[in-house]
């Protein structure tokens, strides 16, 4: 069923895709300049893990491409499809974390947050650094620098935030098994 | 929510040109000023971006927040470039000719800067063309215009529901903030760095939570009205190609063609005028 892109795929990239936008001006400074830690990465990979890689990655980077031209007036391409990279990797189990079904036990955390590490670092620490030199020809180390922030930044939001609002939506969306098998 | 950019309607042919033919002029714009590093190239298409940004009578009220944001961060970058890599310049040109001593290892040579002035101007060339996009581009239309050029139509209406939806989620966000700011959570940087991630989880949580029950709403109507049913769909708001956006289409095409063959025509991406 996940597999398939019907009506409620299409509605969820799309307000994945607005929350996205809305949260990219919510910020938490790490007092380092240039970084910070954006709640926005944790709002992707709760969708990934809701819905599945394909929404993931459709609200990644229609998400990041619009954010990127209202607030900052460009498009960074080189940091938009990494996004998409991150959230096929998370949401490539999302069968597995059964979010739901309301299944996303101690289990379920581990796996999500084993992904998301892999996720992010073949996102920021390959993916973007390596399409900074390729396409806009920017120094190695000031690159991968940066790709290294993003990546310790992400997985922290995630580990916490993105974390605490799958195991929320499970307890509250678990619809199928509110019900208890008594003895 | 002052500082995000948005289409306002007016009166100019940038404006009555069909979504597609903006879409196509954008991405084939920014396209060519990532891949280019020919200072002539960047420079032409940087007067070219401008006069487009006059023609489109895009006023500065309308971007001005924004514009400020985006020369702030293109000054860090410049900066953060200049430390990591002080002779990025030396290295691609080839030559070094030293200015003057700044500190330490630091000496600043012609080259770095005029690399560093490359930079600047790919992404300064950029900015006219995002900024003449976003608000001369009726949102609907825009969503029109991804299906015209072969994107599938799910996908068309996903980012013509995240275009409507961005005023309605931002103003759920300050909404929720107001009110738990209102019930004393600190949002400002007065608050300690793990009380500020609680507090925005306080904001976060509420937002998501509605925006699912939004979610099953929205695609709830949308299935009794039988979306999806078809290959097909028509569009309310699509424009026809007329010849103004032949003539532009060609045109960019052509340019852009033009553009990449000055900047490759070497062999190498940049512009070397050390050399020799």
């Amino acid at each position: 069923m996940k597999s398939k892109f019907g009506v409620k795929e299409v509605v969820a990239v799309g307000i994945g895709a607005a929350l996205f936008v809305a949260l990219t001006q919510v910020q938490i400074p790490l007092g380092i300049p240039n970084t910070a830690l954006q709640p926005r990465a944790a709002l992707l990979a709760f969708l990934s893990a809701v819905f599945g890689p394909i929404v993931g990655a459709a609200v990644g980077v229609v998400g990041h491409a619009l954010g990127d031209m209202f607030f900052y007036g460009s498009a960074w391409w080189s940091w938009v499809f990494p996004e998409a990279v991150f959230a096929i990797a998370v949401g490539a189990f999302a069968n597995k974390y059964g979010v739901k079904e309301g299944a996303f036990g101690k289990k379920e955390i581990i796996l999500f947050n084993v992904t998301q590490v892999i996720g992010n670092a073949a996102a920021w620490i390959v993916l973007a650094p390596v399409l900074d030199i390729l396409i806009y020809k920017e120094p190695v180390q000031k690159v991968f620098v940066q790709g290294l922030g993003a990546w310790l930044g992400n997985i922290l939001i995630i580990a916490t935030l993105g974390t605490l609002l799958t195991v929320g939506y499970a307890k509250v969306g678990a619809k199928s098994s509110s019900l208890t098998k008594e003895d | 929510m002052a500082r995000i950019l948005t289409y306002e309607e007016k009166d100019t042919w940038i404006h009555r040109l069909s979504g597609v033919t903006k879409l196509v002029f954008f991405l084939l714009w920014t396209m060519t000023s990532m891949l280019s590093y020919d200072t002539r190239v960047l420079a032409v298409m940087m007067a070219g971006s401008l006069v487009i940004f006059r023609m489109s009578k895009t006023e500065w009220r309308q971007v001005g927040t924004v514009f400020k944001f985006i020369l702030f961060f293109l000054v860090i970058n410049l900066i953060a470039i200049f430390l990591f890599a002080p002779y990025e310049g030396v290295g691609i040109y080839g030559s070094r000719s030293d200015l003057f001593h700044l500190f330490g290892n630091y000496w600043v040579t012609k080259e770095q800067l005029f690399y560093e002035l490359n930079v600047m101007m790919k992404y300064v060339t950029i900015v006219p063309a995002v900024f003449m996009f976003v608000v001369t581009t009726n949102p609907s239309e825009f969503a029109a215009s991804l299906n015209r050029i072969g994107i599938s139509y799910n996908i068309g209406y996903a980012v013509a529901i995240a275009l409507r939806y961005i005023p309605d989620v931002q103003d759920d966000f300050s909404k929720i903030r107001n009110a738990q700011e209102a019930r004393g959570i600190e949002m400002t940087g007065k608050a300690s760095f793990f009380s500020r991630i609680k507090n925005t989880a306080a904001i976060i949580f509420p937002l998501i939570f509605t925006s699912m029950d939004r979610i099953d709403v929205v695609s709830n109507a949308m299935e009794l009205r039988g979306f999806g049913k078809h290959k097909k769909r028509t569009w309310y708001s699509g424009k026809k190609l007329e010849r103004a956006d032949y003539v532009t289409l060609a045109v960019t095409a052509l340019l852009s063609a033009l553009f990449l063959f000055i900047t490759f025509k070497d062999g190498s991406r940049f512009y070397n005028p050390f050399a020799g």
